[in-house]
């Protein structure tokens, strides 16, 4: 029955092939626009760790100015002071934590035919790169005895180990940068986690960095610092360890906590801590220090932009728009078929019947408008990254989950579209129009 | 033509007006707070930045080894740049307006750590870069040279005096009092004091979304970070010819620091408001978009009715009624259904732009942009359906007098 009637469909399509092409286009426009924003939205919003993603912690300590609270109550800042950082990562009870920073440097190519470039790195510890589950091509990270001998060591990434040493393996071999030789522990794979929750102050879709060397070795050397910096306190004094003892923010601090257990320990750890530092005369307001897994942090961020969640909003009118479209040109084509079903009625059939005959054929220009929609989609993507530049280019892309939404939606709404037409075709009395012909 | 006939006509048989009065009305929505959100950007887009950003242009100097002096270099590099035929003046500086990145700080009009502070963004300059930038200075002196100082790593004091934009000067000093913050004291850091050497019209901070992005203060002093940003002001028309050979001419100079970022104001304002023309393009798009959906609606449900009232359109040219009449009828028809579809729109626009300036915070719309669109959806309506009112003018008073 089920093939019988998508023969029906089709011929009744076939009938009046404008009045179905408009269908068609309408859906399929419909749903272009919505699968188009909903890609973006999908990829702002997706977990760049789904394996890990709920035991990896951002750790934020309110360490600022006592102030007036906003709206909200107290604000604590998004990065952490030196001082806080290097506490938390010695003593901290946590399984792995990591203080990092956005850094930069000159590299000189070696034979000095290439001219020098900078390269983004960042100031890393050991336990970055199994926290955060970095593939590796070549060798590993480094040991923690290369933090604790703020050991001049590096892991390139795998765009800049091409450059430097063609793709081969580098481990071993040394890269100068800003006049300092590190020696290369470790390359890595392709590694391109959307978005980059570990700094998403510096830019929520940045690349990640192309080198990473220990945070000892840079703070020791005083190598430059290219992240956000927030103080609200004047530096008492010049240079890196007046620099370093104030109460200035640019360091990101994440903690690995395996359970719940682990993750009360560490909170109580952290009061403890600021409590000590408020003798001191540190941290002048309430207590309010706060641990967010990758995704709450995501969420309290706002990672996905509000731009997007508008476009969402108007391109799911938009689709309402289609379907409202898609209603009535529905209703005209079953209405106009009103002698057909009279004459199948007359011959018993019965409304199941007709209610089920009328929704596959809705469901075929649901089809119809779900691939055309894709189509569209494809298109829609590519306009969004010519308009939107390098800030969208790894971000969307159409992957298989995303395709079975186009279609599958484009046929719920054609479906949902159907109901009242079909509804209407059910009504037709079997002896309406037979009278008059 | 009377709408009495038309209306109750219409009730026998709503289903298809509704739909396209829900339509209508639901297009209204989307395209008023889109045109509402395009009107916000556009108008912050058009902000001016009040320096020259036709001729301007500027690139980073970064020292890599222990061979580079910078305060040297620095020098060398400002006297051989406006030495350069071609160009007007240069200067170092540590940002660029609308750049997205650069130095802000907190003054207060008196000392201490519990007092007020406005937030400004800092340019360090020197006395040519009034000139470079293009700005205009409206009260009191440019610096003097005998006014700069060197800022380093070591020895990060602030100099005496500085040149603050008139938005600083009214947020410092209130809205009536600004022309007389020249010779006043600001203190920086809670307690360097510097004097108010002259106000500058305007020039705009690195941010373009901060709310303060007219506050800003101009510093005399030079910087040795390891890397300096030089701006560059050519003369008209030369600035195209001019980056090249400034590239060149630094990187040969001295070999022991490398250039890049090399930039023009043009560029800097198209990327720092990429992000709202590209939100522009999109809504215009979809607004295009949505009109010829809602227009292909209405002509296809109309060519339907038409079809079906074949008979009865024959029945009246039978009875007399012209080709007129029956055109005039469908389009009577569509601005019937219309009117009550923008009715409808203007209330879900109202309620639509309400919950999106609550959950967006964004700028209520302008309220004349309701009758605006109510008029363009109403002609489109019209232009729509004439089409199909022309097929039923065009039907033959003959068909009365078959069976279909």
């Amino acid at each position: 029955m089920f093939n019988y009637y998508l023969k029906l469909g089709w011929l009744s399509i076939r009938t009046n092939p404008w009045l179905s092409l408009l269908m068609v286009a309408a859906i399929g426009t419909g749903i272009g626009a919505c699968m188009t924003i909903l890609t973006v939205n999908h990829a702002m919003s997706s977990n760049p760790i789904p394996q890990k993603s709920e035991v990896l912690f951002h750790v934020q300590l309110d360490s600022w100015e006592a102030g007036e609270p906003g709206p909200d109550g107290y604000n604590p800042p998004d990065q952490m002071t030196y001082r806080d950082a290097i506490a938390l990562q010695e003593e901290a009870p946590a399984f792995r934590s990591v203080a990092n920073n956005r850094s930069g440097l000159v590299l000189e190519p070696e034979g000095g035919d290439e001219n020098p470039y900078t390269v983004d790195i960042r100031n890393t510890w050991a336990d970055f790169f199994p926290m955060f589950d970095l593939p590796f091509l070549y060798g590993s990270g480094w040991d923690e005895s290369a933090d604790e001998n703020r050991e001049a060591v590096v892991v390139l990434s795998r765009e800049l180990n091409d450059r430097v040493f063609g793709g081969e393996n580098s481990v071993g071999r040394t890269v100068r940068m800003s006049g300092i030789n590190f020696r290369v522990v470790g390359v890595i794979d392709e590694w391109l986690p959307v978005p980059k929750y570990y700094d998403v102050t510096n830019g929520a879709f940045n690349l990640p960095e192309e080198a990473f060397i220990p945070f000892t070795f840079a703070i020791e050397q005083d190598l430059p610092r290219n992240g956000n910096t927030n103080c609200w306190k004047p530096v008492d004094g010049e240079g890196r360890d007046a620099f370093l003892n104030s109460e200035c923010a640019w360091i990101q601090f994440w903690a690995e906590l395996r359970n719940e257990e682990e993750e009360a320990a560490y909170m109580s750890w952290l009061n403890a801590y600021v409590e000590e530092q408020k003798v001191l005369g540190r941290f002048p307001r309430p207590l309010n220090n706060r641990l967010n897994d990758v995704m709450e942090w995501m969420e309290d961020r706002q990672v996905v932009e509000d731009d997007a969640q508008v476009m969402l909003g108007l391109s799911f009118l938009f689709l309402v728009v289609c379907l409202l479209n898609t209603i009535g040109l529905l209703l005209a084509k079953f209405m106009r078929k009103t002698g057909d079903i009279s004459v199948r009625r007359a011959l018993g059939a019965r409304r199941s019947d007709l209610f089920l005959q009328h929704m596959i054929e809705a469901g075929l220009i649901g089809l119809g408008g779900g691939v055309l929609g894709l189509g569209l989609t494809w298109l829609g993507l590519r306009g969004i990254e010519v308009l939107f530049g390098d800030f969208v280019e790894h971000l969307v892309h159409l992957d298989w989950q995303m395709m079975l939404t186009a279609i599958a939606l484009a046929i719920v709404s054609a479906l949902v579209a159907g109901l009242y037409p079909t509804w209407r075709a059910m009504q037709i009395m079997p002896a309406s129009q037979l009278k008059t012909q | 033509m009377q709408f009495g006939p038309i209306w109750r006509a219409l009730m026998r048989n709503k289903t298809g007006a509704v739909l396209i009065a829900l339509q209508m009305a639901v297009t209204m929505a989307i395209m008023v707070n889109a045109i509402s959100i395009i009107q916000t950007r556009a108008e912050s887009m058009s902000r001016p930045s009040g320096v020259n950003e036709v001729d301007t242009f500027y690139l980073s100097s970064i020292g890599f080894n222990d061979n580079f002096n910078e305060q040297v270099a620095v020098m060398e590099d400002l006297a051989a740049l406006r030495a350069m035929p071609g160009v007007v003046n240069a200067v170092q500086t540590n940002s660029v307006p609308l750049s997205g990145g650069g130095w802000s700080m907190s003054l207060a009009t008196e000392a201490g750590s519990d007092v007020d502070t406005t937030g400004t963004a800092i340019y360090f300059v020197d006395e040519h870069g009034i000139e470079t930038y293009d700005l205009k200075l409206v009260a009191g002196e440019n610096f003097a040279a005998t006014d700069m100082t060197w800022r380093t790593p070591e020895d990060s004091t602030w100099p005496g005096t500085a040149l603050i934009t008139i938005e600083l000067a009214k947020a410092l000093f209130g809205d009536d009092n600004w022309q007389e913050a020249v010779g006043q004291t600001i203190y920086i850091e809670e307690t360097q004091p510097m004097t108010v050497k002259g106000i500058v019209e305007r020039m705009q901070a690195a941010w373009n979304g901060w709310d303060g992005v007219e506050r800003t203060t101009l510093v005399p002093q030079n910087t040795a970070y390891g890397g300096s940003r030089y701006i560059i002001r050519a003369e008209p028309g030369q600035r195209d010819t001019l980056m090249p050979q400034v590239e060149e001419m630094l990187a040969a100079s001295n070999r022991d620091r490398l250039i890049r970022g090399l930039n023009t104001m043009e560029e800097t304002r198209e990327r720092s408001y990429q992000g709202d023309s590209s939100m522009i393009k999109l809504l215009l798009f979809t607004i295009g978009l949505l009109l010829l959906v809602t227009a292909l609606g209405i002509v296809g449900l109309a060519s339907f009715s038409v079809s079906r009232r074949t008979k009865q359109i024959g029945t009246r040219r039978a009875l007399g009624a012209s080709k007129a009449d029956i055109a005039r009828y469908f389009l009577s028809e569509n601005l019937l259904i219309s009117g009550v579809g923008v009715v409808l729109g203007a209330g879900l626009t109202i309620g639509l732009n309400i919950w999106m300036v609550d959950a967006f915070d964004l700028d209520s719309m302008n309220a004349l942009l309701i009758p605006m669109a109510m008029a363009v959806l109403l002609v489109v309506g019209q232009l729509a359906v004439l089409g199909p009112a022309r097929r039923a003018a065009s039907v033959p008073p003959a068909v009365a007098t078959r069976t279909i």
